[in-house]
């Protein structure tokens, strides 16, 4: 038998040590002391405050009063474009040219044309799963062009109308929410879970905020690689409760990563109204307390989501630190197609709240007013858009799905060989009972 | 007089492989330090971080590589499991070669979710449009002699059951580094657990230079005839012990290192149970749903034809690991292994 000489002694040293280091956790959540980090003295501090942490700047007080967030007066809403289409304040007018006014209101509205067209076809059985982009158009388009299209897009997956103005194609829409073979995902996921390269936008999964702590990592290494670009994650009010979210905020703060937070308070997460998500000041009122340039902004408003996310941008790479954009909207579609809304809110009263004050309205209010816009340019395009939708989806129905085999494939890098096996057996039984199968949707494998 | 943490194994040391050049004696967590400075030091991307790891880590795994690659390289996060896992597959999907450190394996399932549904799924979902392949997660793994219900768990079937991530534990200090760097190396997520009871008594030569050891090859460590011997980690060293304890009744084992838990080695274990007929497994972790029973369930089905007995695994009881002050009952012992060889061979 093998003992090594002071084996036990080793070892007892290392039990020592692990007994420091397992009650370690527990110091760290109380103060800095530890026998492990004793070598690092504590930095002298005269503000009077010192015994306790260092990054507290408060005074010593003899009132003992709460901090009751009622008391505290809520963070105002940024408006450029009020919802009669009017610019109060000409400072704040961003300079579009007629042609960009024009082409953001094609991807608003080509948006919606798509997003009733293929809602309709999920009712018809045609496709699976539908979610619709309804009202919050204005904060998909607002921001992506205050972007420099190659930042990196996280998104939760309302936001296809980044896609649509950083020039995702139509099929490609389409095709992803039949699950095509010329698909981005070549139909693993289920409909509107979109991802392109090309446009910078990381393909979108379903569970939610999972995607906040992973922009906050994108942004460290764009920050490391010095190229200039940064990070935007978008998200619901909903999702802004999930862990991940606390995580990507703090992350983001402390390890001061350019990543703009853009949160889409739509008032709904499914039928939860936020009275029952949240009881403070909504999003924003949580981006001072993790030490993060925070901003409300009227998510209706497109003039408004732009200013704050090109000044969010600068702010995020000229001082390398996250900012938080919270853009108040309203949900006015159901939240997919396996909802419906009426079960938990009263319909006439959102398509009041929306024929009020809708984004792509109020923006086309402002370009006629320019006169840029009139009843004729918006007859046409609106035959035009809804020509292209269908023709559209009228190519990609006719589409086949990708061999059955893809589904073996980009679980590793390379398929391994346990992998390799099953896709052998797999295909070994389809061979031998064809007719349980549907074969015929299906481009034919190669292997 | 009874002692009250007594190792329940002894250290078999390995002789380095000699085409590998100059060696040096480090144990198990030196070689880790050495595998993250031979990566920080060829590949600039590469960023090191997680709970205290900036003054050289609660195992002293990371030390000195912050001031030699600097704060932007190696660095503490806030303490938050989810938080460090997403953070470091966002750094992968931008480009980064991120090398996350999970205090302890018990630690790790705050950053399920992130594991499970997004790491693993990545390059999946996307079909390859992104991936996060250049992530590997550390964490210290296994018992301990005295950790209880939060310092031992060996967490590695939680893993094996989702496709898209590799598991990978090593049994020494040359292992250790080879494992860690094709880890690293590799296009795909990896988890590495490492045995902490070997940190410090896992001391053995390690090759100097950059090597790697490839994934998903299991190592037939001693060849034998009538048994093999199958297990990971720390529990390595106590099968190659009673492999001793059986050649002294005339018992031959060979004895099988998995090293890669999934994808793991297939062909190897069943090449090796078709020539012995027995198999014997051995783990930490407790045995139902454990990673014994995914090899057993494969070897019946494939040496069937082979097996002289039925497969035995011999591992953790189906209770939380590990009880505080009952630690010694619970392991799998030298002494359970060579019962359950035995009751193979009169079967």
């Amino acid at each position: 038998m093998l003992r090594l000489p002071g084996h036990s002694r080793t070892l007892y040293g290392l039990c020592r040590s692990f007994v420091n280091q397992a009650s370690k956790r527990q110091q760290s959540l109380s103060t800095n002391g530890s026998a492990a980090t004793s070598k690092v003295a504590i930095e002298p501090n005269t503000s009077k405050m010192s015994i306790f942490s260092g990054h507290i700047k408060g005074s010593i007080t003899n009132t003992l009063e709460f901090v009751r967030p009622e008391n505290i007066t809520p963070l105002p809403i940024y408006q450029v474009l009020d919802s009669d289409g009017a610019v109060k304040d000409k400072s704040h007018e961003p300079h579009f040219t007629d042609d960009h006014l024009v082409k953001m209101y094609h991807d608003m509205t080509l948006l919606n044309v798509l997003d009733r067209i293929l809602y309709e076809s999920q009712r018809q059985g045609r496709i699976s799963f539908y979610m619709t982009n309804f009202g919050e158009e204005a904060t998909h388009i607002g921001s992506a062009a205050a972007l420099n299209p190659k930042d990196l897009v996280y998104g939760q997956y309302r936001e296809a109308g980044v896609l649509m103005y950083r020039g995702f194609k139509l099929h490609e829409f389409i095709d992803q929410c039949f699950g095509n073979a010329r698909a981005s995902c070549k139909g693993v996921q289920m409909p509107v879970h979109y991802g392109s390269t090309n446009l910078s936008f990381v393909t979108i999964s379903s569970t939610l905020a999972t995607q906040m702590p992973q922009a906050v990592g994108s942004a460290y290494a764009y920050k490391r690689a010095q190229n200039g670009l940064c990070v935007v994650c978008y998200f619901g009010e909903g999702a802004a409760s999930e862990g991940d979210a606390h995580a990507a905020l703090n992350f983001a703060a402390t390890l001061e990563a350019p990543v703009i937070f853009f949160c889409r308070n739509n008032g709904y997460a499914i039928s939860t109204t936020t009275i029952d998500q949240y009881r403070g000041d909504g999003i924003a009122s949580r981006g001072p307390g993790y030490g993060m340039a925070t901003i409300r902004v009227d998510g209706n408003d497109l003039f408004g989501v732009y200013n704050v996310t090109k000044a969010a941008r600068e702010l995020a790479l000229s001082e390398m630190r996250p900012v938080l954009i919270e853009a108040m909207t309203l949900r006015v579609g159901h939240h997919s197609t396996s909802d419906d809304s009426s079960a938990y809110r009263s319909i006439d009263e959102v398509r009041t709240r929306d024929k009020r004050d809708n984004p792509i309205v109020r923006l086309r209010k402002y370009m006629t007013k320019r006169g840029c816009w009139d009843e004729e340019k918006e007859e046409k395009w609106t035959k035009d858009s809804q020509k292209m939708v269908m023709e559209a989806f009228a190519n990609c129905e006719k589409s086949k799905r990708a061999p059955v085999t893809t589904m073996f494939e980009n679980i590793f890098d390379k398929v391994e060989p346990h992998l390799q096996r099953q896709m052998k057996e797999m295909n070994e039984h389809i061979r031998q009972n064809p007719d349980h199968f549907p074969l015929a949707l299906y481009e034919k494998s190669s292997t | 007089f009874l002692r009250r943490n007594v190792a329940h194994f002894t250290f078999f040391k390995d002789q380095p492989d000699a085409s590998l050049g100059a060696t040096k004696e480090m144990n198990l967590c030196q070689t880790i330090q050495n595998s993250l400075d031979i990566t920080l030091g060829n590949d600039n991307t590469a960023i090191v971080f997680g709970e205290d790891v900036a003054f050289g880590g609660v195992f002293r795994c990371t030390t000195e590589l912050r001031s030699k690659y600097g704060a932007d390289r190696v660095f503490n996060t806030p303490l938050c499991e989810q938080g460090i896992i997403g953070f470091g597959i966002g750094a992968a999907v931008a480009g980064a070669t991120a090398i996350a450190e999970i205090q302890f394996a018990d630690y790790i399932f705050p950053a399920y979710d992130q594991i499970v549904n997004e790491a693993a799924k990545y390059r999946y979902r996307s079909q390859n449009l992104f991936n996060c392949g250049k992530l590997t997660i550390r964490a210290p793994w296994g018992a301990v002699g005295h950790g209880a219900l939060y310092h031992s768990q060996s967490p590695e079937a939680q893993f094996m059951h989702t496709p898209g991530i590799k598991v990978v534990i090593p049994r020494s200090a040359i292992e250790a580094k080879g494992l860690l760097i094709s880890c690293i190396k590799d296009d795909n997520p990896c988890i590495f657990f490492e045995p902490k009871i070997l940190y410090r008594s896992a001391k053995e030569d390690v090759p100097i230079k950059e090597y790697t050891i490839p994934l998903s090859k299991a190592q037939i460590i001693q060849e034998g005839s009538d048994v093999t011997l199958l297990s990971w980690g720390t529990q390595v060293h106590v099968i190659r012990e009673v492999a001793q304890m059986a050649a002294k009744e005339n018992i031959s084992c060979e004895v099988i290192d998995l090293r890669t838990i999934v994808p793991w080695d297939v062909d190897t274990i069943c090449q090796s149970v078709s020539k012995t007929g027995r198999l014997l497994i051995s783990h930490e972790a407790p045995v139902t749903g454990g990673v014994g029973a995914e090899i057993a369930a494969t070897v019946a089905k494939e040496c069937f034809l082979n097996l002289e007995a039925p497969v035995e695994r011999v591992c953790g009881y189906d209770i939380h690991p590990i009880p505080h002050v009952f630690e010694p009952f619970y392991f799998p012992s030298k002494w359970r292994c060579l019962d359950a060889i035995k009751r193979m061979m009169n079967f």
